[in-house]
């Protein structure tokens, strides 16, 4: 994949050309920042778990001495390496910065899981092994909340085919066709908590909503978007879709420009009409950029919580509920920290395998079909 | 292709005798009626895009009485009125005399300003130098090497924010973090990290390696290359990166309602804790509603080119 290498000149020489004093120096230097690093966590540890009398008041200073310890790393390495650590300065510190955002976070979260921790009662946390997990088992409302995400993961498809309708017109012959495209990405700028609002609390509102009394008219009599569980799963897709379909469109058109414009020439020389030209030619070339476009959206589809939240709360009777939202509410209304994290954590497992399949899955088949 | 058939149309008259008129008119009407099929599906989407926001922002000038009738257009139906307005102090008349709810707007709005700027500056600078580094170099981290520090950084993508949430909660009580902008700040850009890595990705390799050789041959250093030579080029992906990642973190609701809670509210928890309460007025939240959009729709507006860039950057070969 990253084969593209700068030939730089100082390349031969680079490692051959550091005296062996500075060499010593940078080891040192890192050796002693890590020392240092690792007898201020010991530190604020002790005092924490109440050892010691002494220690900071918060565990600010360890994050200080953590950059400070970056940085040094940095220096060491460029010392030790010369060339070869200056490239190394491109990536580390984006390494450094997510290994400590990520990487203790899971840590932390792995062992919250498994405590029962709730911030409302006043005995603390404490280890309780697997039972959160088998709650976890039995909680109805969790299978629910899953099983609402598997509808909400195949909505995608039915964005995909409206955003690939619009972007086959954004794709003809047009006038004024940026003043199309700026209109039809407008949603997608829009934040998915005043979407809540507009569409959900004010477009869709029963009494006065224009979307209700146009339902009206069209003879449905009690226009309730949000009372029945299909028709409030509906809606709420609905406006998924609505913030969602533009960010689909536009990878879509950015693949039909890609197309050659030869082949589709010569279908319309041989005569192809319009339909036939489409599942014959346009659908099997554009079908890598469809696969990604598909895949990002799922990903982005299973975090999705900000609309429920803001609309249902994940009701009537939890059948507009996402995982993520569900979670809020562990969190938010019942506190339940130590169980919240456990279904976070499990949920994630299973997204990170369900991800792995279909990236498995659509590689595969791509190449059967592309050959 | 537009202008191949305007010529065709003028030149129809002077060849008609060549050509059979019936079919002609047939495959003319035909397209005729193509052209208004297409046009009116794009007006018809057109319509079910930007609705919602012309319902909002016309209903932050409406009474009670506009409201209840279903008054749609202004000044042909019911005449626009600032109350709306009036309640979060941004009309003309009170817009120079104090208001709490305008001052807590205000504070909102620079909290949401200053971390979705400050989150993608972050992002934007790490991530490039990452991106960069990966396209151009071959890294051995003992046994990780370029793929697999890639995956890392892109593997964050999926990472659900509900998994970081209380972790986070928790660590930033113990640094003292706990509701500062900074805090989120570090949330936000790990957030966009992934993003602006996968987007400059795509912008260095489009670079070619040979101007950079030059530059090296010149007696650039690594860096020097990169600072004078590839940073020009890229700065539009850059830009794209950052706008994207900005207009992400101004949306962000769920780890700004978990991890802030008086100091530093973003707008959307702002819009949120008001849709709450069932018996707001209809005409504040319009309100509301349109001041916390209006930004990223200006931004949609005139940088639209770049957002589009930026979302199709790496999707498309």
């Amino acid at each position: 994949m990253q084969t593209s290498q700068v030939a730089a000149p100082q390349d031969l020489i680079a490692t051959h050309d550091i005296p062996p004093a500075r060499r010593a120096a940078g080891k040192w230097l890192i050796t002693l920042a890590t020392l240092a690093l690792a007898a201020i966590v010991l530190f604020q540890i002790l005092y924490a778990a109440g050892q010691t009398e002494t220690g900071f008041a918060n565990w600010r200073p360890v994050l200080y001495a953590y950059l400070a310890w970056g940085v040094a790393l940095g220096v060491g390495q460029v010392m030790i390496r010369g060339e070869g650590g200056k490239r190394a300065l491109f990536v580390l510190p984006a390494i450094l910065f997510t290994v400590a955002v990520v990487i203790f976070p899971t840590i932390a979260g792995l062992y919250i899981a498994f405590t029962d921790w709730n911030l409302a009662s006043f005995e603390g946390r404490s280890f309780n092994g697997l039972a959160n997990f088998w709650a976890l088992m039995n909680d109805g409302y969790f299978w629910n909340a899953l099983r609402n995400m598997g509808f909400y993961v195949l909505a995608v498809l039915l964005q995909y085919a409206i955003a690939f309708g619009l972007a086959l017109l954004l794709n003809a012959e047009i006038r004024a066709r940026k003043f199309f495209r700026v209109a039809f990405l407008m949603p997608f700028m829009l934040s998915p908590v005043a979407v809540g609002w507009m569409v959900g609390k004010s477009l869709m509102e029963y009494r006065f909503g224009p979307a209700a009394t146009l339902a009206r008219h069209l003879g449905w009599e009690s226009p309730a978007f949000f009372a029945s569980p299909w028709i409030a799963r509906f809606s709420i897709m609905a406006m998924d879709a609505w913030v969602w379909i533009p960010f689909v469109m536009i990878l879509l058109l950015a693949g039909l420009q890609a197309l050659p414009k030869e082949i589709m020439e010569a279908a319309k020389v041989d005569g192809a009409n319009g339909w036939r030209s489409f599942w014959q030619i346009v659908f099997p070339l554009m079908l890598p950029v469809s696969i990604t476009a598909i895949i990002i959206r799922v990903i982005f589809q299973l975090k999705l919580a900000d609309i429920v939240i803001t609309v249902t709360s994940g009701g009537p009777g939890g059948s507009t509920d996402t995982v993520s939202s569900f979670i809020f509410r562990e969190y938010r209304d019942r506190s339940n920290v130590g169980y919240g994290t456990m279904v976070a954590e499990f949920y994630f497992i299973l997204i990170a395998l369900f991800i792995a399949l279909l990236l498995w899955g659509s590689s595969r088949w791509m190449k059967r079909v592309t050959g | 292709m537009a202008t191949s058939m305007k010529a065709q149309n003028a030149m129809a008259p002077r060849y008609q005798a060549y050509r059979e008129p019936p079919s002609e008119l047939v495959s003319n009407s035909k397209r005729i009626a193509g052209k208004v099929a297409i046009y009116t599906l794009l007006i018809l989407w057109t319509f079910i895009a930007l609705f919602p926001i012309y319902w909002t922002i016309t209903t932050s000038f409406k009474v009670a009485v506009d409201v209840t009738q279903g008054h749609m257009i202004p000044w042909y139906d019911y005449t626009p009125d600032w109350r709306g307005w009036r309640s979060i102090g941004l009309s003309p008349d009170t817009i120079f005399s104090t208001s709490t709810v305008r001052e807590e707007f205000m504070k909102r709005f620079l909290n949401s300003a200053i971390m979705s700027i400050g989150a993608s500056l972050l992002a934007v600078i790490l991530g490039s130098l990452a991106a960069y580094g990966l396209v151009r170099f071959d890294y051995k981290f003992a046994i990780w090497r370029n793929r697999d520090i890639s995956f890392f950084f892109l593997s964050q993508l999926i990472l659900p924010p509900v998994v970081l949430a209380m972790p986070f909660l928790v660590l930033y009580k113990e640094l003292a973090l706990l509701d500062t902008r900074i805090g989120l700040i570090v949330v936000y850009t790990l957030m966009v990290l992934p993003i602006v890595i996968w987007i400059m990705r795509d912008q260095f390799r489009g670079i070619p390696v040979e101007l950079e050789q030059a530059a090296l041959v010149d007696g650039c250093s690594t860096w020097g290359a990169f600072m004078r030579i590839v940073l020009p080029i890229s700065l539009p992906g850059m830009v794209a990166a950052f706008i994207l990642s900005v207009v992400l973190c101004w949306n962000e609701y769920f780890f700004a309602a978990l991890l802030t809670s008086t100091n530093a509210n973003t707008l959307p928890v702002m819009v949120a804790s008001q849709t709450g309460s069932q018996g707001i007025n209809w005409w504040s939240m319009a309100a509301l509603s349109t001041a916390a959009i209006a930004p990223l729709a200006i931004v949609g507006i005139f940088l639209e080119r770049y957002i589009v860039k930026g979302l199709t950057a790496g999707a498309v070969k």
